[in-house]
């Protein structure tokens, strides 16, 4: 299953409130969690995502951007709403 | 539909409602959660002060102490015979493991009076015990972890060789401990020999994610429905006190399975545990509702009200899907019981309630 077909079963509220309804668990997300978990949804790939948050949040380093993208993309993984072998 | 049926006086057993509680109330409420269900309610029950004698909102017509399992068949027999004539049992759904050897031996009898169960066969019902697992996952194509029938004690000390510490050491009925060495593993043994008897179930200890399923089959190897659920609260005692209902198809996949390997009839709860890889192992197969059946009414699929349907000889068809995301918090609250009530269910085996007496 594709990241953006996985992320579409997750339940996110306009809160930033998630359910995984295949794991059952539980999070939350602060307004940037769900602005990326939104654009992974509509399939964007990472430089796709970068470039969304760029124009969204008003900030040049795309560097910075990637590697906080990274780091909540390992948090996806590590609470198991993307595979270990997901990439983005 | 032939509405007639939804006429019927349905009989529950296994009242208690501790904080390790019996499916009874969760199946009685169940039904009295369908809309089209018209009938009445009767509750068999072993001591007199299951809660459930004295839950109101229940609106049982009836409750009715019933020999416990120990006293054998005839005993039942009689009893349920005796409630039969005073108030038409046309359903019973039982949903305490222990009754199963009797009612199993019983159901021609009971059916001749007019009684229907939809339960599993004898054959059906041996194949998920916990001694014979492997098999069915052999035959089931579901993965079980590995696992060996352990008679005396002195097989332990090697047993490490063919499944690695830590494992889990597991009762015939009841009980699972996990031990890390010899020491804990004796006495593990002799805890499940002393509480349960032999034989003792030596399993390979996998870690991971626990989910339940309630499901229902048809008896002819098809899935009438299935509700999958993680426990989101667990007790000391290690019961779910709360759980929500969740979507892994996989986890529907392996009920599948199992319902087409063994045409298994009636409800049962399958324990399956999730590793982070993910595999997916079989851990146990209860012969009957869980006491969070009440979930799977909540979350839209009424499985207790098909059960009765389907005992009744009516065809349920495809139930509706239930919502992923609907969850259960249990409750402990303190009930107001009557003296008058109490002294009816004490002295006479019976609390029979009328509409003189819902003033």
């Amino acid at each position: 299953m594709n990241i953006s077909q996985r992320l579409k079963d997750v339940a996110i509220s306009d809160s930033g409130f998630l359910f995984d309804p295949v794991t059952g668990l539980t999070f939350s997300v602060n307004p940037t969690g769900r602005f990326i978990l939104e654009r992974l949804r509509d399939g964007l790939a990472a430089d796709g995502v970068v470039d969304a948050l760029k124009d969204a949040f008003d900030v040049n380093d795309r560097d910075d951007l990637t590697r906080d993208l990274k780091e909540f993309v390992r948090l996806l993984r590590e609470q198991g709403i993307l595979s270990r072998d997901a990439e983005v | 539909m032939n509405m007639s049926n939804h006429d019927l006086h349905i009989a529950v057993t296994g009242l208690n409602a501790t904080d390790n509680p019996g499916p009874g109330v969760s199946v009685l409420r169940s039904l009295r959660l369908a809309p089209d269900f018209t009938g009445e309610l009767l509750g068999l029950t072993y001591d007199t002060l299951d809660p459930g004698i004295y839950n109101r909102e229940l609106d049982l017509a009836g409750s009715f102490l019933i020999p416990y399992p120990s006293e054998g068949a005839d005993a039942l027999l009689a009893r349920l015979r005796y409630i039969h004539e005073r108030f038409r049992i046309d359903v019973l759904i039982p949903t305490l493991d222990s009754e199963f050897p009797s009612l199993m031996a019983l159901q021609g009898d009971l059916e001749r009076m007019g009684i229907r169960m939809f339960i599993p066969d004898k054959a059906q019902f041996d194949l998920r015990s916990k001694s014979r697992l492997l098999d069915l996952g052999r035959k089931a194509d579901i993965d079980v972890p590995k696992g060996k029938i352990v008679m005396e004690a002195s097989e332990i000390y090697r047993i490490h060789e063919e499944i690695p510490y830590p494992f889990m050491v597991k009762g015939v009925f009841y009980g699972a401990s996990v031990v890390h060495t010899l020491d804990e593993a004796l006495a593990a043994f002799h805890h499940m020999v002393a509480s349960w008897g032999v034989p003792v179930i030596i399993q390979k200890f996998h870690a991971g994610e626990e989910y339940d399923v309630v499901a229902v089959g048809d008896g002819g190897g098809g899935l009438v429905g299935a509700v999958p659920m993680k426990k989101t609260f667990i007790t000391d005692k290690g019961k779910g006190w709360a759980g929500v209902a969740v979507r892994d198809h996989e986890l529907l996949a392996v009920t599948e399975r199992f319902m087409a390997a063994t045409r298994w009839r009636g409800p049962c709860e399958i324990e399956i545990l999730k590793t982070s890889e993910p595999r997916y192992y079989l851990i146990e197969v209860n012969p009957r509702f869980p006491a969070w059946t009440y979930l799977s009414a909540g979350a839209g699929q009424n499985l207790p009200w098909a059960t009765a349907r389907l005992a009744a000889g009516e065809d349920v068809g495809v139930l509706p899907d239930y919502r992923p995301g609907t969850m259960f918090v249990r409750i402990s609250i303190d009930q107001i019981a009557t003296m008058d009530d109490f002294q009816a269910i004490a002295t006479t085996g019976e609390l029979v309630r009328n509409q003189e007496d819902e003033s």
